[in-house]
C-alpha cells in the first residue's frame, strides 16, 4: 500500500484537490443562498430548493469547465514532452486522462439530477403561489409585477394562474435547453457504456459529438435570468428584515416600505467554458494539421495469421517505448481513427505497427495492402500518445509478464533493450530479463516469434545468451499439441515455435517463478511488469508482495502495472 | 458502422429511462405536485420497463457480458415468447407506455428518452434484430476416468482351443496366437 502510495501520490492528490473543490463550491454557493438577505423574498416562495439548485448549478459550471481538457490528447503529450525533466511519477497523471473524464462525467451526471429535482420543486412552488388566494406573503410577491410589469420587476417567472409549469419550462430559454441539454446528456452516456463503446465503438464516437449541442445549449441556458433577486435600491426601501412582516401594507401610506424591485442574473456558464472550449479547438485544429503530415511507407510485411506489418516514416516523429499511434486510412473511412501500439524501438529509424483483422476496418485495412498490384493507400497518422514504461531500464533484473494481445508493447520494450545493451548505454540498468509470454495460441503472434527468434540468435553471436530468458505458455492446448510435444521431447528447438525454449502448456506457477528468480537474485530489486488482465495483475501483485524479503537489502519485487 | 446491433444501445438508452422515470415519478408523488398520479403511474410503468430490458440480449457475433444477476429476468421474459422476442413490439410499447408520462414535467423527460429508445428499437427491428436469450451453459465437468467403471469382467479374447494347441504346425493362425512365447534372446527381469 505504501508503494502504491509513493508512485501514485499526484494521481490521489488531483483527485483529493477535484472532491474538495467540488464540496467547497457546492457549499459555499448553499450558504449563499440560504443565507443571503437579497434572496430573502425568493425563499420566501421557493424555500430550501432554490440554494440546491443554485449550488449544483455552480459545479455542474465548473465541471462542463474541467471534462474537455483530459480528451486534449495532443496538450496533454505536449505538457509530457515539455515536462520531460520532471520525474516519472510527476507525468504519471497524465497516462489517466480518461478515467479522470469518466469521473467527471459522473459527477455532473450526479448535479445534473439534483439541479434538475431542485427545479421541479421551484416551478411547483411557483406555480402553487400563483395561484395561491391566501394573501400570504409568497402569494402577494406572486403577483407582484402585475401593475409594474414595464419596470421588469417581477419575481414569479409564472404570470397567471392559468399558466401550467409544463408551458413555462418549454416556453423559457431556460427551460427549453435545459429540456435539450439532459437528453444530450442522456444519450451521450448511455452509448458510452463499456458494453456500447468496446462492442460498437463507432456508434460512441459519433454520439459523444453530441456533446456539442450540449456545450451550446450550457452556454444559453442562464439566458432567461428566471433566478430573481432583490436589487440593492430595493433592499434600502424595503429590506425584508424590516418589512417582511407588513407585506400587506407596503406601498400604502401607512408604511414606509416599498414593493420591493427584483433583478435576475446574466448567464455565467459562459466564463467557465470559454477557455476550455478554445483549447479543445485547437486541440482538434491540432490534430487535423499533424495528421496531414505525409506519412511514407517504407516496407509492408504480410505475417501468417492475417497480421500485418507497416514499416513507416514521418518527418518529426519521435516516440518512446510503449506508445501507441492513431491511424486514419481516408480510402477505407474518411472520419474513422483506430489505435495501434508501436511495435518498434525508438532506435530504429522508422516506427512500425503490427495489424491484426479484427473487425470492419481491419480487415478492409489489410485487404487495401494485400493487393499488390494497386497503388498503396494513403494513411494518416496522429501520435503518439500514452504512457511511457521508462522504468522497465531503470531495474536490475526486469520480469515482464505479456498476455494475449498484450505482448505488443514488449515487442517495442525487448528490441529497445536489446539496443541499449548492444550499445552499453549507461541508462540501461538491466542485467537480465525474464520474459513470459502467455496466450492461447501464437498463431496470430508468429511475428512475436520472429522476434524472439532472432533476439536469441544475436543474443548467441554476442556470447550474452544469459541476457534474455524467456517462456511462453501456451494457455490453448488439447492432447494432440501435448502428445506432439511429448514425441518430439529431445528435439532441440521446440516444434511449435522453433524457439530454444521449450513451450510451456497451461498457466504459470507464478510461486515457483517466483521463488526461483528470488533465488537466483538474493541482493536485487525486481521490477515486475505486465500488460495483461486484472485478474494476472492481482496474481502478480499478491506474490510480489509474499516474495519481497522483509530486510530492504535483500530481493525486493515492485510491481507495475501500466496500461500500455 | 454495419456491424452495430443498434438493439443494445436501445436497451441501454430504455433502462436508463426506466430509472428516470421512476426519478421523476417519486417526485412528482413526494412532493405531492399537481396531478400527481401521473407520477405514480410513472413509477410503475418505469418498473415495468426496468424488469423488461434488464436481460441483455444475445449479440449475435462474439460473447456477451451478462448484467448481474439477469438469469432470473431472463427466464420470465423469455416466456413471453414473441412478445418479447420481437422489437416492434417493444417499440410500439415503449411508445405507449411514455404517453401518460409527458403530462407532466417531473416525468417529461422519462417520456422524451423512452421515446428515442422506441424510435432506436424500430431501426432494431427494421433491420431485422431480434432478443435472444442468454442460455446458462451446463457446466460439463471432463471426469478423469470417468468412462472406467470397473475393471473388465471377461477375459481378453482369446484364439480357438485347437489353434492354441498346435504351434508346430506354421500356419498364420497358429503363428499369430501362439502358445507361451519362447524367447530368441535370454531375457532377464531387471526390475526391482
Amino acid at each position: 500500500m505504501g508503494n502504491w502510495l509513493v508512485n501514485h501520490w499526484l494521481l490521489v492528490l488531483i483527485l483529493v484537490v477535484w472532491l474538495g473543490l467540488n464540496v467547497f463550491l457546492f457549499i459555499y454557493t448553499f450558504l449563499t443562498y440560504e443565507m443571503s438577505d437579497k434572496y430573502y423574498y425568493t425563499r420566501e416562495i421557493l424555500g430550501t430548493a432554490l440554494a440546491f439548485a443554485r449550488a449544483s448549478a455552480l459545479c455542474l459550471n465548473c465541471n462542463s469547465m474541467l471534462i474537455l481538457i483530459p480528451v486534449c490528447r495532443n496538450l496533454l503529450s505536449f505538457l509530457r514532452g515539455t515536462c520531460s525533466f520532471c520525474s516519472h511519477t510527476l507525468r504519471k497523471p497524465l497516462d489517466h486522462n480518461l478515467t479522470f473524464h469518466k469521473l467527471v462525467a459522473y459527477m455532473i451526471c450526479i448535479f445534473t439530477a439534483i439541479h434538475i429535482i431542485a427545479h421541479l420543486f421551484n416551478f411547483e412552488h411557483y406555480s402553487r403561489s400563483q395561484q395561491a388566494m391566501d394573501g400570504s406573503l409568497a402569494s402577494v410577491l406572486s403577483t407582484l409585477s402585475h401593475p409594474e410589469k414595464a419596470g421588469n420587476s417581477w419575481l414569479n417567472p409564472i404570470q397567471s394562474p392559468n399558466t401550467t409549469v409544463m408551458y413555462v419550462a418549454f416556453t423559457s430559454i431556460a427551460g427549453l435547453t435545459g429540456v435539450l441539454i439532459t437528453t444530450v446528456l442522456i444519450l451521450m452516456v448511455t452509448s458510452a457504456m463499456e458494453f456500447i463503446r468496446r462492442n460498437y465503438f463507432e456508434l460512441f464516437w459519433y454520439t459523444h459529438h453530441l456533446f456539442i449541442i450540449y456545450i451550446i445549449c450550457l452556454g444559453l441556458h442562464g439566458l432567461g435570468g428566471i433566478v430573481r433577486a432583490q436589487t440593492e435600491e430595493s433592499m434600502s426601501e424595503n429590506h425584508p428584515h424590516n418589512c417582511s412582516e407588513s407585506y400587506q401594507k407596503w406601498g400604502t401610506h401607512e408604511s414606509k416600505c416599498k414593493h420591493p424591485h427584483f433583478e435576475g442574473h446574466p448567464p455565467a456558464s459562459w466564463k467557465w467554458i470559454l477557455a476550455p472550449i478554445a483549447l479543445y479547438i485547437f486541440e482538434r485544429i491540432l490534430r487535423f494539421y499533424r495528421s496531414k503530415q505525409k506519412v511514407v511507407i517504407t516496407k509492408v510485411v504480410m505475417h501468417p495469421s492475417k497480421v500485418l506489418e507497416l514499416q513507416m516514416r514521418k518527418r518529426g516523429f519521435s516516440m518512446e517505448v510503449g506508445q501507441y499511434i492513431f491511424v486514419n486510412c481516408p480510402s477505407i473511412s474518411l472520419l474513422e481513427w483506430h489505435p495501434f501500439t508501436l511495435t518498434s524501438a525508438p532506435e530504429e529509424d522508422f516506427f512500425s505497427i503490427h495489424v491484426r483483422a479484427a473487425g470492419d476496418w481491419t480487415e478492409n485495412f489489410i485487404r487495401a495492402f494485400e493487393q499488390q498490384h494497386s497503388p498503396m493507400p494513403r494513411i494518416e497518422v496522429d501520435g503518439p500518445f500514452g504512457t511511457v514504461s521508462e522504468d522497465v531500464f531503470q531495474y536490475e533484473v526486469a520480469v515482464l509478464v505479456g498476455a494475449g494481445i498484450g505482448v505488443t508493447p514488449f515487442a517495442s520494450i525487448l528490441k529497445s533493450i536489446w539496443y541499449k545493451f548492444q550499445r552499453a548505454d549507461h541508462k540501461l540498468k538491466t542485467q537480465k530479463i525474464y520474459f513470459y509470454w502467455i496466450c492461447r495460441e501464437t498463431g496470430a503472434f508468429a511475428w512475436f516469434n520472429h522476434l524472439l527468434n532472432s533476439l536469441e540468435q544475436e543474443m548467441e553471436e554476442l556470447g550474452k545468451v544469459g541476457f534474455l530468458n524467456y517462456r511462453l505458455f501456451l494457455t490453448g492446448w488439447d492432447s494432440n499439441i501435448a502428445g506432439h510435444a511429448a514425441f518430439n521431447f529431445d528435439k532441440a528447438t521446440d516444434i511449435l515455435t522453433g524457439l530454444k525454449q521449450k513451450t510451456f502448456f497451461g498457466r504459470p506457477m507464478w510461486d515457483n517463478e517466483f521463488s526461483a528468480v528470488a533465488t537466483a537474485h538474493p541482493k536485487s530489486v525486481v521490477g515486475v511488469f505486465l500488460c495483461g488482465p486484472q485478474t494476472l495483475a492481482k496474481s502478480l501483485r499478491k506474490c510480489c508482495h509474499r516474495y519481497s524479503s522483509l530486510d530492504p537489502r535483500k530481493v525486493q519485487f515492485y510491481f507495475n502495472k501500466e496500461n500500455f | 458502422m454495419g456491424q452495430i446491433e443498434w438493439a443494445m444501445w436501445a436497451n441501454e438508452q430504455a433502462l436508463a429511462s426506466g430509472l428516470i422515470l421512476i426519478t421523476g415519478g417519486i417526485v412528482a408523488t413526494a412532493g405531492r405536485f399537481v396531478q400527481w398520479y401521473f407520477g405514480a403511474y410513472s413509477i410503475a410503468a418505469g418498473v415495468f420497463i426496468c424488469l423488461l430490458e434488464y436481460p441483455r440480449g444475445k449479440r449475435r457475433k462474439g460473447s456477451t457480458m451478462e448484467r448481474c444477476g439477469q438469469k432470473y429476468m431472463t427466464a420470465v421474459v423469455k416466456l413471453f415468447g414473441p412478445l418479447t422476442r420481437n422489437y416492434y413490439i417493444r417499440a410500439v410499447l415503449h411508445l405507449l407506455l411514455s404517453v401518460p408520462a409527458g403530462f407532466l414535467l417531473a416525468t417529461i423527460l422519462g417520456t422524451v428518452c423512452l421515446v428515442i429508445a422506441s424510435a432506436i428499437y424500430l431501426l432494431a427491428a427494421i433491420r431485422g434484430e431480434q432478443w435472444t436469450p442468454i442460455e446458462q451453459k451446463p457446466k460439463e465437468r471432463p471426469q478423469v476416468g470417468g468412462t472406467i467403471k470397473q475393471p473388465p469382467t471377461n477375459p481378453p479374447p482369446r484364439p480357438p482351443a485347437e489353434v492354441r494347441k498346435k504351434p508346430s504346425e506354421g500356419e498364420e493362425a497358429g503363428a499369430a496366437a501362439g502358445g507361451p512365447q519362447i524367447n530368441p534372446i535370454p531375457v532377464t527381469d531387471e526390475v526391482v
